[in-house]
């Protein structure tokens, strides 16, 4: 049995992927080397920043330790069991654990079927009971009225859509959910309801979320710890409150003096 | 300074409809600055850039205003001469890189296509000029970028070549819609250097829109909030930041994140707020509506 206080660990963990920008003609594509040996833990109950540049690999390292991808080298440990090799079938039971929420909400719901479906559909693939009351309380939970049940997607503002991502994927009750750019779409108000609103999630229903974003400025107030992300590797991993006040990495303070803060006199600008 | 574009009591809606999209938009922009155009998501900022452009969707329709380019009034115009003047003295710097550039073409005729057909130029200079702008806007090897397709250069890169393109034509007034939402923060940065570089060196009148106040107190030297298609807010830079005097302008500054201060919770802007502006739209309609 599973007694460990990390639901994730991950070890020496690499993925490479297939070049086909530099292809030959003939033959196999080079491989490129995305993640390039990470070790890390996620804690029961905690929330992860996960951050970095453009390109620095973040969105591939979530897509993974969902097991939307398969890890070249290394082991992701969840609750005890190495998931890293799993095929599809040894993967089906915890398809439903492991939850996803999409950076754009309008290309991550089906634009022909109705909020209620969208948050149904996943239930019934996984043969859950009351599918009806779990789509209500799923909609109770990320604020949005019952009645959005009948709407369609182009019917919602950008952040009523990114909560019915959030009620699709809390509906499964995950132990673990993935956030990848879930605000970067969004405007300012847009995007301080819909991080109050994990907030709160994460604190009433005791979720384990790792969170991607490419700006330290929405991490802070979410994450308690932040692990931070470079061409592939590690540079920093430490508590939310040492990456802002003490930052070791060189790049991390490159990415916190990018951070445009609403004030003229901004010192670096 | 003169004011190079002047936008006076603006109003626009959907075809057949009474409802406006732009509320009787007020404001200016000088040469040699920058003005903010800030608001939420829907309050009109791109509309009223695109007003100015004179690249409004179809169903929508301009009912009552100016909009003056160097003293000369656009609306009053025959189309061909308005798209000769906005073409030969204003341009556009898009959000999306990706889909603002023709992924079939390479970047080197998608720069100068616009300096041979509407100026004139003979391809030969058109094509120096591309070359000369690549490197003013810190692209090395301006040769290789103006052979490649879209999809081999980095976001980031696609924006610096768009900001190439806006100011090929030396334009007088250029439009940046959200130049930098699409970029991540590092990238962002050196964009908005690059931008105001360009602008200062070229004395351009810009109009910024963009939702983040953050970005605006970088760039710009004046902003104009932007709630339901109407001015709420118009004030210097400097006393925005110190003061804002609208409510929903302090409602919008306290719902931008601040990294430096941990432990203030976020404020979504507050309904109260919404609706007490969304009552002032409402009188300015009855008035609007009263005076029709």
């Amino acid at each position: 049995m599973h007694t460990d206080a990390s639901m994730f660990k991950v070890r020496g963990l690499e993925l490479s992927l297939p070049d086909f920008a530099n292809k030959q003609p003939f033959g196999r594509a080079p491989m490129v080397d995305i993640l390039k040996g990470l070790d890390f833990d996620i804690e029961t109950g905690s929330v992860l920043g996960i951050v970095g540049g453009s390109g620095s690999g973040k969105s591939t390292l979530g897509r993974t330790l969902v097991r939307l991808l398969e890890p070249t080298a290394g082991s992701i440990v969840f609750e005890g069991s190495d998931i890293g090799h799993l095929d599809e079938t040894g993967l089906r039971p915890l398809r439903r654990r492991l939850q996803m929420i999409f950076q754009d909400p309008m290309s991550s719901l089906n634009p022909r079927r109705r909020v209620g479906a969208i948050i149904a559909d996943p239930l019934r693939i996984h043969d859950l009971d009351r599918i009806d009351e779990r789509v209500d309380e799923a909609l109770d939970h990320v604020g949005l009225p019952r009645a959005f049940r009948a709407r369609y997607p182009h019917e919602l503002s950008g952040g009523q859509r990114q909560r019915v991502g959030i009620a699709r994927a809390i509906a499964m009750r995950p132990d673990f959910i993935l956030a990848d750019e879930i605000v970067s779409g969004l405007d300012v108000s847009s995007q301080a309801q819909v991080l109050n609103l994990l907030e709160n999630l994460v604190r009433e229903l005791g979720l384990t979320l790792a969170f991607i974003s490419h700006d330290l400025s929405v991490i802070r107030r979410l994450c308690s710890q932040v692990l931070v992300l470079n061409r592939g590797t590690i540079v920093e991993y430490a508590p939310v409150e040492q990456i802002f006040d003490a930052p070791k990495s060189e790049y991390t303070r490159e990415l916190l003096d990018a951070i445009p803060l609403p004030d003229p006199d901004q010192p670096g600008w | 300074m003169t004011a190079f574009l002047e936008i006076e009591n603006l109003s626009a809606a959907i075809k057949g409809t009474p409802d406006r999209l732009l509320r009787s938009v007020s404001l200016h922009v000088n040469s040699g600055e920058v003005c903010g155009l800030v608001g939420e998501s829907g309050a009109g900022k791109s509309m009223i850039g695109k007003a100015v452009l004179g690249i409004l969707p179809s169903a929508v329709e301009i009912v009552e205003g100016q909009v003056r380019l160097d003293g000369e009034d656009l609306l009053a115009m025959p189309q061909r001469e308005r798209r000769r003047l906005i073409g030969a003295t204003a341009a556009l710097i898009p959000q999306d890189p990706l889909t603002a550039l023709n992924p079939s073409r390479r970047i080197g005729p998608q720069i100068t296509d616009r300096l041979v057909d509407i100026l004139g130029w003979t391809k030969h200079d058109a094509r120096t000029r591309a070359a000369e702008l690549l490197d003013e806007v810190h692209i090395e090897n301006p040769q290789r970028v103006l052979a490649s397709y879209p999809h081999e250069l980095s976001g980031g890169m696609r924006q610096r070549v768009l900001i190439a393109s806006a100011f090929a034509a030396n334009p007088k007034l250029v439009i940046a819609d959200e130049p930098t939402t699409a970029l991540d923060v590092t990238v962002q940065k050196q964009i908005l250097r690059l931008i105001r570089e360009m602008q200062e060196r070229h004395g351009t009148a810009m109009l910024f829109v963009t939702h983040d106040l953050g970005v605006v107190s970088k760039i710009c030297q004046r902003l104009v909030v932007l709630f339901a298609g109407m001015v709420v807010e118009k004030a210097g830079v400097s006393d925005f930041y110190a003061n804002p005097a609208h409510a929903y302008s302090k409602a919008l500054l306290s719902a931008t994140p601040k990294f430096t201060e941990p432990f203030t919770s976020l404020t979504p802007v507050d309904q109260t707020v919404i609706s007490a502006v969304s009552e002032q739209v409402e009188a300015a309609d009855r008035e609007w509506r009263h005076a029709h």
